[in-house]
């Protein structure tokens, strides 16, 4: 290399120099701004970054509570957690996926579709995500698992919590059922709660399961976890239990409410017995019915539409939700209301020759004849119809309508139990209300023995009998205890109807059942004491023109099923002290004497006797046949206790 | 200066070579290295494996590297950066044919003790080589475009090959590097200005065009650009572990969360902790004053370097010297800047602290060679 004169030498040296430090500068200045982002990230906005990392870093998990349970009035489960045995996988553990599977498929029997569905999911899932391959297995088969655990890796045998009904159809118009919870559900009910926002959270969608939903459902514990990066919980942080859901005793009596719909059962009907003391409801039944665990598990398509297409409708809650006509058992309404009113003097007779003329069109009585002279007395046992035409004319709708809301028709009671009906009790306002039209006397007329615009449910029937029975206003209830405090009595105070008209209408209603001529004295309880007082109703959903009554009135046998007559009885008993009241309505079943008055009367003995009644209660002619039901009913039942029994075990 | 010029200076021989060595800047480094250590521990989830044992053997090697380096006299070192070059030019190459793959770049090359990534040592041996060449050219010839062509050449043929792995980060690195070479040798201001307003007039020209009927790139390319500058933009694709070291970074707060407590690096949201990324976890779990002990030590070790060099003599000395202090503030600067997302992620490592072999040993050996010329500067 060549030598540099001194000067030059002297000269790059400096240029050099110089140059160094206006690099120096300029990374300086970069040093500046990178100082400067440092302390504005960690000095300024720490804060927000530091809720940032937190965010990331904790999740908080919803820790489901056990659902509250139902009992029956003698404490027999009737809505109840089921362990659900269940087995998981995580392929992380698994090792060799197939493998596992194919041994776990020796040992338990899974359906084919289920282990392709359950390996699909493994495989889209993170490896450490436990997922269930097949849940709802026999406890033998957990047993088996869990001995052959160690050559099952990545197999893990699970218990939860899913909801059985016990009694399976005997009660689900009562419970109801639960289901997961929907979008719909969502959008329809303003709840905060967090566990509605747990996929396939099981919530009340009918009956008292809806009703006292929240009570049943309890509070979500927390469990904040902490993640990593891809959703792998690492620990525990902090643990809130929650708490349980409130346990609910009902006043139902399971036993007798599978006698009800057992009773019921092959026809479209609904029936109530209430207990006079308190007001509780021993049975609300309607049939047909369904099972409800049908709806738990996730129900099928058929078995949806099976339900939904179904003409008797077995989804619908007919005891409490139906309203029919009441006809004539709605005479002792307008009896009462003209009592109570002055405008009849009990021994008063009127004249009945099959029909009455009100202002140009004729009503005709149910007996074509007539019944010729009758008092109040007669005409409630023999169910008169003209009677009531007259009387019904002086008193008034008004004053009808306010005595049906007094004996609880027209009004809603307050139940925790789906669409509960209030039926209608019309009046002047209501109609000139809601049809723009005024009432004519055309309407009272009709109104007074049941029809017209007149509505009531099995549930208001059942209450009207026993607000007659005990002169207190009996409200029903069905909710017995809430985790154990029990709820306020439906005795009721006073009725405020005269105690002397209620005995005359009382001693009408024992004739119907114990007179040879009273309406329902072929369905009498020859039982000491136990004799009850019943009122028969019959009610048109189609309108009699002039032309068929000339030709003879077409029997009910003749006609559609939808358009017989409904059929319907309500009674109490027994008549000297009494304890019960029950009402049935029977749909379409024809003559209330004949279709409903017999089920009312097997339902008034199951509640007295509180189970199977002795054969000697039954007039001896109908025993052989009483007999031969009876046993067909046992049959049927004993393998419902031993369904409910197995189930719990 | 050649060596006969340094018989007439007082040169120290050999133990004594140990007392001249650069000691403060020794010390910066091994403050930097059990930086990297501490790191690299915590980020294991406090183990020692897998990566600060090995982190802390290379690091001893380079050390040991560093110093007998350091003891051969700097003019060998000068007579070698042709060969250095043409060595680490070659192997460059080669790892066009025989690399290994890694992330969908190729970039190493397996030497069996260890993976070595050739274009690491091409950043200290070109700057070797241009240093020498500034110290063997006339100085009155260094503005003169021939002469400034041939360092463009030395600069932009290693640059090629490093893009076609691809690495853009190490390619910017090369370019800077030796562009800032060429700017301390006194290339003329108007090279610097002319490809500087070049470059911009280029990415203007570039952005410019879009949407008009010149427009230089297709509709994809420049959204990939635009993804490129701003990953804010694909917050869950290429944004997301830019998001993530950025709320690392600035959870640490002034005190930072504490030594193992940085819950974004321990629950893996940080990419590339152990390496690219490391920083963040300093910053998270040592503070802001953790993070700025860290960029004052090495400013410091860049101050020292440059201290040495200009009032080093030998210009072949003090231009490698500034070459690499320059290298190695483009490297924690980048990394910084990445991290705190001033800067695009380009794929930088921090200097002694990321795990890496070849880049450790590599900056060891450059630091060896400015020790050297520190050692044997002309007193």
């Amino acid at each position: 290399m060549a030598m540099k004169p001194a000067k030059d030498v002297g000269r790059s040296t400096r240029t050099m120099s110089r140059r160094a430090m206006l690099l120096g500068g300029v990374q300086m200045s970069v040093v500046a701004a990178l100082g400067g982002r440092m302390q504005a990230m960690q000095v300024e906005q720490a804060e927000d970054f530091r809720l940032l990392a937190e965010e990331n870093r904790i999740n908080i998990r919803l820790l489901p509570p056990a659902r509250g349970l139902i009992f029956d009035l003698n404490g027999l489960p009737i809505a109840d957690n089921e362990q659900n045995y269940r087995v998981v996988m995580v392929r992380e553990d698994a090792g060799d996926v197939d493998e596992v599977l194919a041994k776990l498929l020796t040992i338990v029997d899974i359906p084919e579709e289920t282990i392709a569905k359950a390996k699909e999911e493994i495989f889209k899932r993170s490896p450490f995500v436990p997922v269930t391959i097949a849940d709802r297995l026999a406890w033998e088969d957990m047993a088996k698992i869990n001995i052959n655990a160690p050559a099952l890796p990545g197999i893990i045998a699970e218990v939860g919590l899913s909801r059985v009904y016990p009694w399976g159809a005997e009660l689900s118009h009562v419970t109801g059922y639960v289901g997961p919870v929907s979008d719909y559900d969502l959008s329809k009910i303003d709840d905060q709660d967090p566990l509605l926002q747990i996929p396939k959270f099981q919530i009340g969608k009918t009956g008292v399961e809806n009703k006292l939903e929240r009570t049943l459902r309890g509070s979500a514990g927390t469990s904040q976890i902490e993640v990593n990066a891809i959703g792998r919980v690492m620990r525990e942080l902090d643990r809130v239990e929650g708490e349980p859901g409130k346990d609910i005793q009902l006043t139902i009596d399971a036993r007798l409410q599978a006698y009800v719909q057992a009773r019921l059962d092959g026809e479209s009907a609904g029936a109530v017995v209430i207990d006079l003391e308190h007001g509780d409801l021993r049975a609300v039944a309607s049939a047909p019915t369904f099972d409800p665990n049908l709806f738990v598990r996730g129900i099928s398509v058929k078995d949806w539409t099976d339900l939904n297409e179904n003409k008797y409708r077995p989804l619908a809650a007919k005891a409490v939700q139906g309203a029919y006509p009441p006809g004539s058992t709605f005479k002792m309404v307008t009896a009462l209301a003209a009592l109570e009113d002055g405008q009849i003097d009990p021994e008063e007779t009127v004249w009945c020759p099959g029909f009455t003329e009100v202002s140009g069109t004729r009503f005709h009585c149910w007996k074509r004849g007539g019944h010729g002279n009758l008092n109040l007395h007669e005409s409630l046992k023999q169910s008169c119809d003209c009677y009531y035409y007259e009387v019904s004319q002086r008193v008034g709708i008004d004053k009808i309508a306010e005595m049906a809301r007094k004996l609880g028709l027209g009004i809603k009671h307050d139940l925790p139990l789906s669409a509960v009906a209030s039926g209608l009790a019309p009046d002047k306002d209501w109609k000139t209300r809601t049809r723009g039209e005024s009432w004519r006397i055309g309407d009272t007329v009709n109104a007074s023995i049941g029809q017209g615009y007149v509505l009531s449910s099995p549930l208001q029937l059942a209450v009207m009998t026993a607000r007659i029975a005990t002169g207190r206003s009996v409200t029903p209830r069905i909710v017995r205890a809430i985790d154990g405090v029990e709820t306020a009595s439906g005795a009721g105070g006073p009725l405020g109807v005269n105690e002397n008209w209620l005995r005359r209408v009382r001693a009408s209603m024992d004739d119907v059942s114990n007179h040879l001529r009273g309406t329902a004295y072929r369905s009498r309880i020859i039982a000491d004491g136990m004799q009850m007082a019943g009122k028969t109703g019959t009610s048109q959903v189609r309108r009699i023109t002039a032309e068929e009554r000339a030709a003879g009135v077409t029997k009910n046998e003749d006609l559609p099923w939808e358009r017989r007559d409904h059929a319907l009885f309500v009674d109490f008993a027994p008549v000297d002290n009494p304890r019960f009241a029950v009402a049935v309505v029977v749909e379409h079943g024809g003559g209330g004497s004949r279709a409903a008055a017999p089920i009312g009367r097997d339902i008034t003995l199951q509640a007295l006797y509180g189970g199977p009644p002795p054969l000697e209660a039954y007039p001896s002619g109908d025993r052989e046949q009483i007999a031969e039901q009876q046993e067909r009913i046992a049959e049927k039942m004993a393998s419902l206790t031993t369904r409910a029994a197995g189930d719990r075990a | 200066m050649s060596y006969l010029e340094y018989n007439t200076k007082y040169v120290p021989t050999g133990l004594r070579k140990l007392i001249y060595l650069n000691w403060p800047l020794i010390m910066l480094l091994v403050a930097v290295a059990c930086t990297g250590f501490l790191m690299l521990y915590s980020v294991a989830g406090g183990s020692s494996e897998p990566w600060m044992s090995r982190q802390m053997e290379r690091f001893a090697a380079g050390l040991i590297i560093m110093i007998i380096v350091a003891m051969v006299p700097i003019w060998f070192w000068r007579n070698m950066a042709g060969v250095a070059y043409g060595v680490a030019l070659a192997l460059l190459i080669a790892v066009e044919f025989v690399g290994v793959e890694r992330n969908g770049s190729q970039r190493w090359l397996d030497l069996g003790v260890m993976d070595l990534q050739p274009s690491e040592l091409m950043k200290i041996t070109m700057v070797m080589l241009l240093a020498a060449y500034y110290d063997w050219l006339p100085t009155n010839k260094t503005s003169r475009p021939f002469w400034v062509l041939v360092p463009v050449a030395i600069i932009l043929l290693p640059t090629y090959f490093v893009l076609q792995q691809p690495d853009l980060g190490t390619s910017l690195l090369l370019m800077m590097g030796g562009a800032a070479v060429m700017f301390v040798a006194g290339v003329h201001w108007a090279y610097f200005a002319t490809v500087i307003s070049a470059g911009v007039g280029t990415v203007v020209a570039v952005f410019q065009s879009r949407g008009q009927s010149w427009q230089i790139l297709q509709d994809y390319q420049y959204r990939r650009i635009e993804t490129f500058l701003d990953p804010s933009q694909d917050p869950l694709g290429a944004g997301y572990h830019i998001t993530q070291a950025q709320i690392a970074f600035g959870s640490g707060g002034w005190t930072g969360r504490g030594f193992m407590q940085g819950t974004q690096s321990r629950l893996n949201f940080l990419p590339e902790k152990h390496t690219d990324f490391i920083f963040t976890t300093l910053a998270e779990e040592f503070g802001f004053i953790g993070a700025i002990t860290l960029l004052i030590l090495y400013v410091l070790i860049v101050f020292f370097c440059v201290a040495s060099a200009v009032t080093n003599k030998d210009r072949f000395a003090a231009l490698f010297t500034l070459g690499v202090a320059m290298t190695f503030f483009l490297f924690f600067a980048v990394n910084m800047a990445m991290v705190t997302g001033l800067a695009p992620v380009v794929g930088v490592p921090l200097p002694l602290v990321s795990y890496g072999g070849s880049a450790m040993l590599v900056l060891m050996l450059a630091f060896g060679v400015v020790q050297s010329a520190h050692v044997h500067k002309p007193r």
